[in-house]
This record gives structure tokens, sequence and C-alpha cells, in this order.
């Protein structure tokens, strides 16, 4: 078993995960491994064949190039998303967590995998993912402190939509119609 | 100004932290060369063809004296006594060892300045006018919208690994002196026939290897609704936008393949759901942020000390001064004060927008003495004092000419805007500093360049265009052929709200030959010139041939 970060969005801690990313869907019959994260276009071929993967052990990652729209009802109803982020520079990942918890209110975990590195983690949060799977030749214990590395934030984002303006001490002037 | 309050502070401090563990990996070799490479950018941090080079965030061009020393003392004491002003009011330091740059963060940090996000693939430095707050035809201050915007963009979580650098300018006056129609959003402040403070936001231009004017995707955006709507169009953005060539990979790429109607629906559609959500701005933030840009304790005058004041009796005598005050000096709202322009171009002595640490600590000074401690930085990569005491100018010009700062060119042929070029960028295929300097050469009869009048001249050393040269009313981007250094005309570039992109003339030429074709073109336009004319204006008139037939004659 590997290990994961899991956060709460106040702590973090490193886990034993139970959970296995199927990247290669030959892998779906792979025995030993009751709870997996398989690929969106191996979870949409399943329903269309009329099976119903195991609501508590099936997990889906989404590629950032996947369509998923159509998808959403039931998607939200898994207990977990995870979204590859195929090099860290690919930004596509933050949107599509912002959307998944603001607009569909996706409330089970969502993990980032993939090219997931310690000076990512940080803004990776605040966009709503609470697990993550650093990437396998890194330190995870190190890559812990990345979430961590900020106090003070300026806009909001999925872990407090309240942007600081709202905040700070000046925040409660009157305001109706107020024009500059 | 602004100053930071301790948020502001604290996080910036832990931003310097954060860098300061991300070099330390780096030299430990924990965090690979690609792995480091964003993180550096995003923190300003270049490597170039010497050494490395760290670009200064001056957020909308605005530095108070106090930071303009800062900046001459990081140039003394990391780098060669010198730095370079940019087309985006920034400013670079060329000659930096990386183990320093933490180090220059925290001076940095100690003058509320720092490097955040001048680089990468992320919401660059906001730009606006250089006048902004004191010119004499402006609608709206643009600066505390600039500052909430920056505040927003600062570590913006969703949009550090956007496909492509992303660039904002705001202009509140009626000329636009910001070049928004040439950015990634530009964004127009006005109001409506209610006075309500209005947006008018522009998307999709820029300059670069596609240069494209920007289309306007949203009229009478209220104010209120500046965060929320940016948030939508970089949403969509970071989404759609290519990535699979570097490139294809701005902005401006996607909203030419949806249309710019697409994507303007695709906006709003986006930001239908964020309208009125907590990013939307309060009035109490507006005016927290507001206070910072009060006008400072202007002196009211009387008519007879404002008819005192007025320099032009003493420039009769003085033919340099008189040049001086018609090109460097501008209106100012209040009565009895003007903008000054310190020109950075003095020719051969000194490369378009390079001043060194004394002069800095001079231009420091004179803030000080003869205005409210502020100096901008404009696009043209030129130091503006805003408010001068027109009873002042005289001392003030005499002292600028003593420093090397009162070339009275601004406007002029050489006025030249410049990037660094093969001398220092490592992405350059052509040196453009040398470029500049030939012609600066041949055109060195100030009378004559005033007799000539407005004239924009740019230079890029590749098509990246920092130096904006599609805009300008003659272009030269250097190229390279078969290894040779070789450069391309281009006629016709307007900046403004009339903004233009110029034509090409035809086949390239090497270095020797520029100030000859310079020289050419500028004899056609005075030959056909009618009296009084701009270059712009004649050349609009005539079209290019009597131009490409002059200089392409055997």
């Amino acid at each position: 078993m590997s290990q994961i970060i899991r956060s709460t969005g106040q702590s973090a801690e490193i886990i034993e995960d139970p959970w296995y990313v199927v990247r290669d869907p030959a892998g779906l019959d792979l025995p030993g491994h009751a709870h997996r994260i398989i690929p969106f276009q191996q979870w949409r071929a399943l329903l269309e064949n009329g099976m119903t993967p195991g609501a508590e052990t099936t997990g889906v990652w989404l590629s950032p190039d996947d369509e998923f729209q159509d998808d959403l009802v039931q998607l939200i109803q898994l207990p977990l998303l995870a979204i590859d982020f195929p090099s860290f520079r690919d930004g596509r990942g933050y949107s599509i967590a912002y959307l998944l918890r603001t607009r569909c209110s996706f409330t089970g975990e969502l993990r980032a995998i993939g090219d997931v590195l310690r000076d990512q983690l940080f803004y990776m949060q605040r966009c709503g993912f609470n697990s993550f799977a650093v990437r396998a030749d890194k330190d995870i214990h190190d890559a812990l402190k990345g979430l961590t590395t900020f106090s003070v934030k300026y806009q909001g984002a999925v872990d407090d939509p309240v942007p600081l303006f709202r905040k700070r001490e000046q925040a409660t002037l009157p305001d109706e119609a107020w024009e500059p | 100004m602004y100053q930071y309050d301790h948020y502001d502070q604290i996080l910036l401090n832990q931003r310097i932290e954060q860098y300061r563990d991300q070099v330390g990996r780096y030299l430990a070799g924990t965090l690979s060369e690609e792995e480091f490479l964003p993180l550096r950018l995003q923190n300003g941090v270049y490597s170039q063809r010497h050494a490395y080079m760290l670009r200064v965030a001056i957020p909308y061009g605005t530095l108070s004296a106090n930071q303009l020393r800062t900046l001459a003392e990081i140039g003394e004491t990391w780098d060669k006594g010198f730095g370079h002003f940019t087309t985006r009011q920034n400013i670079q330091f060329n000659w930096i060892r990386l183990e320093n740059t933490p180090g220059i963060m925290e001076r940095l940090a100690q003058a509320q300045m720092h490097a955040i996000q001048t680089s990468g693939n992320c919401v660059r430095n906001i730009t606006t006018d250089a006048f902004a707050g004191v010119a004499a035809d402006e609608v709206m201050d643009p600066r505390p919208l600039a500052e909430i915007l920056r505040q927003w963009s600062t570590l913006n979580p969703e949009f550090a690994f956007l496909p492509r650098k992303f660039k904002i300018a705001m202009s509140g006056t009626a000329t636009d002196r910001a070049v928004v129609r040439a950015h990634d959003i530009g964004i127009h402040l006005y109001r409506d026939e209610n006075g309500a403070a209005m947006l008018k936001v522009l998307v999709g231009g820029g300059l670069g290897r596609t240069p494209i004017i920007g289309a306007v995707i949203r009229e009478a955006l209220p104010w209120r609704h500046l965060i929320t709507y940016v948030e939508a169009v970089l949403r969509v953005f970071n989404r759609y936008g290519r990535r699979d060539n570097k490139y294809k990979a701005r902005i401006k790429i996607l909203v030419q393949a949806l249309g710019a109607e697409r994507f303007a629906a695709e906006v709003e559609q986006e930001w239908a759901q964020l309208k009125d959500s907590p990013s939307t701005l309060t009035g109490a933030e507006y005016r927290r942020v507001a206070a910072f840009f009060d006008p400072p304790p202007y002196e009211e005058l009387e008519d007879a000390e404002l008819e005192d004041a007025d320099p032009t009796e003493l420039a009769q005598n003085e033919p340099e001064f008189r040049r001086w005050l018609r090109r460097n000096v501008h209106p100012h709202k209040i009565a009895g004060y003007a903008s000054v322009t310190l020109s950075t171009k003095p020719g051969l002595s000194s490369p378009p927008g390079d001043i060194s640490s004394a002069q800095m600590r001079a231009v420091a000074n004179w803030a000080e003495a003869y205005g409210f401690g502020e100096v901008r930085v404009s696009h043209e990569q030129n130091l503006v004092l805003p408010d001068i005491r027109q009873s002042d100018l005289y001392a003030l010009w005499e002292e600028a000419t003593r420093q090397g700062l009162a070339t009275a060119n601004i406007g002029l042929l050489t006025d030249i805007i410049a990037c660094p070029g093969g001398d220092f960028c490592s992405l350059a295929n052509a040196r453009s500093i040398p470029i500049a300097q030939a012609i600066q050469g041949r055109f060195q009869d100030l009378d004559y360049l005033h007799d000539l009048g407005d004239l924009s001249l740019n230079i890029n050393g590749c098509m990246n265009a920092c130096a904006h040269h599609h805009i300008g009313n003659i272009g030269i981007l250097g190229v390279d052929k078969n290894g040779e250094e070789w450069y391309q005309v281009t006629l016709g570039g307007r900046q403004g709200m009339a903004a233009t992109l110029g034509k090409v003339i035809g086949p390239s030429f090497r270095a020797e030959q520029i100030p000859d074709v310079i020289e050419k073109i500028i004899t056609v336009f005075t030959r056909h010139r009618h009296p009084g004319e701009p270059f712009s204006e004649t050349l609009l008139r005539l079209g290019l041939e009597p131009f490409k037939a002059h200089v392409y004659a055997q």
C-alpha cells in the first residue's frame, strides 16, 4: 500500500492509501485491490454496458481532456474523484477542481494524482483538493510542508470564498449604491 | 501611494521564505531544473545570456522616492550600478547571481516591493497610464482598481499555471496611454450618463508572434464586478486555451478560434454563476484603497503667483529649455503644476530604458524636492515626475540636464522604445541596442527632430515584441537568417484608441543599412508632408508605396 496526504483544511496527515489508481484499463482485473480509481472513459464504458461498479469501492479519475459534463449527476455521488496532472505545469486541474466543488457541489474526496509536487499543494488545496498522491519519487513528508506555506490569502477560493478585503478593518463602512 | 498593512507584509514575507527554501532545494539538487523553472520565473528570476536577470514589479508604474533609492541600492550592491526600465513599467537587473535573489527580495520587501509574477504563465503586473491621477484629460483614476486587481491576482491559486502569460492593462482617460488594446485583457474606465463608474472590457489583444488588436467583449460593466468578470475570463482561458503549442497558447488565439462573440458568450455564462458572489467589490474596499491615492496637498496659487510661475518668459532666451518645455512637460489637472518626463534616451551615452543608480538617487531627490515624493515609469521606458510646481521647472531642468536626463525628445524619433535584445536576452534573434544607438547617432540635431514632430520608433530583438514594434509608427524587428542578424521594417503602427498594426515594407536589411533606411523614410515624409502634419497622418494619407519605392530604389 502506498501513502497519500489527506487534509481536512485545518490539518493534514500522511496515511496509508486504500485506493489503487488504475492507469491501464487492463488493470481492472487486478486482484487484491478492493478500492479502485478507474479512468473516466472506462467507467463510462462500464455504465454503458449496464454494469454498476461497486458504489463504495469505485472512484474515477479525470484527465483534463475528458468531457464529463453530461455525467456529473452520477460522478458527484462517487466517494472519490481524482484529477490527473499530466504535468505540474498543466493548470487545467485547478479549474476543474474549483468547478466540481462549487458548481457541482461534490463533497467526496477530491484527489490530485500524476505530477503532484510540494510546491503546488497549497494552490491545489485552495481549489478544493483534499488528498494528494505525491509523485512516487518525491519525499511525501517533505511535500507535507507545502500545505502550510501561507497564512494570508488575498482572494476567495474553494477553501474560503470570502476574500481578504471583506475581512479587513474598514470592511464595515456603509456601502449601498456608493460610487467612486 | 498604496501602503502595505500587516496582511500585505505577512504575505510577502511568507512568499520570500517559500522562495528561499525553493532556491535551497534547487541548489541541493532535490528540486530539478524543470521543477524549479516556473517557480523562479513566478518570482521574476530569468536565466539570461550572461547571468540571471531579476525583474522587479512596479505595480501600475508607481514608485516612491524611497523605493527608487532601494532600486538604486540593489543596482549598486548586486548588479553593475544600473537598471533597465521595461515597456511593462517594471525594472530589470541584468547581472544577478541566483544565490543572492532571496536576499534581494528581502531588501525589496523592506520597501514594500516584490518581484512576484513578473514572469511565468500567470497574471503579470497590471499596467496603466503613467499620468494616472494627474492628467488633465483623466475621467477616472485607474490606480485603485489596478491595486485591487493586483491583490486578487497575487498568488491566485487557480491561475498560476495558465496556458501562457497573461497581461492586463487599465486606462481611465479618453486618449489611451496604456496600450489597452494590445493586452490579454484591456479595461477602459469611464462614467455613464448618470455618472456611474463603468468598465469596458477588451480581450485577446497582444503583439508578439501573432499581433492582434483586442476585441470588446463587454460594455457597461459596473465597477463592482471587476474581479468576478476577470475571473470568468481567466477560467474560460485556463480550461480551453491551447496547451499543445507554446506559440498558440495566448488567449488571443482562443478568442480568434471561437470568435469574439462566442468567447464573450462563454464568459457571460461563466460570469452568471459568479455575479454577486463575495468577490464582488464593495464601496468600503474601494474607499480604503482609493484613500492611498488621494491627491497630495497641492498649493492653491493666486493668479499673480500663477503668472510668476509660468516659465514661458524664462524660456525665451533659452532655446534648450524651451524645447524641453515643449516636449517633456505635460499639462496637469491642478493650475500651477505640471508633469515632467525624464528621458532615458540620451542617445549614444546610454541604451533606451537604462539608468544608473546615481541617476535613480538624483530622480528620487527631485521627486521629494519639487514634488510629493512620487515617480512613475512610462511604458515608453521613461520616468515621470507627476507633480512639479511650474515655478520649479527651470531648476529641475538644470539639474536633470547635469544628470543626462533632460534630453528634449519625448515622443520624437530618438525616444526609441527598445528591448535589451541580443546583448542580454536569451530569446533574442538579433541585437536592438546598437540599432537604436546607430539611429540616435544619425539623428542628433534636436531642432530637426522637433521639426519632424511626433514619431514613434520601436525596436525588437525577436518576435516576442517586448518593445511593441507592431504599434510603432516605424517598427524594426530583428530576425535571424542563417545565423546572421537582419532587420525587418514595418510602417504605420499606432498606439492609443485607434491602435493599428504596422505593415512590413519589404525584404529585411542588414544592421548597417538601417540608419540609411530610416533617413530615406524621413525624406519621403518631409517631401510630402503638409505643414505641421505628424508622420503617422502623412503615412495614412500616402500609403506605403512612396516609402517602399524610395527605400528600395536601386
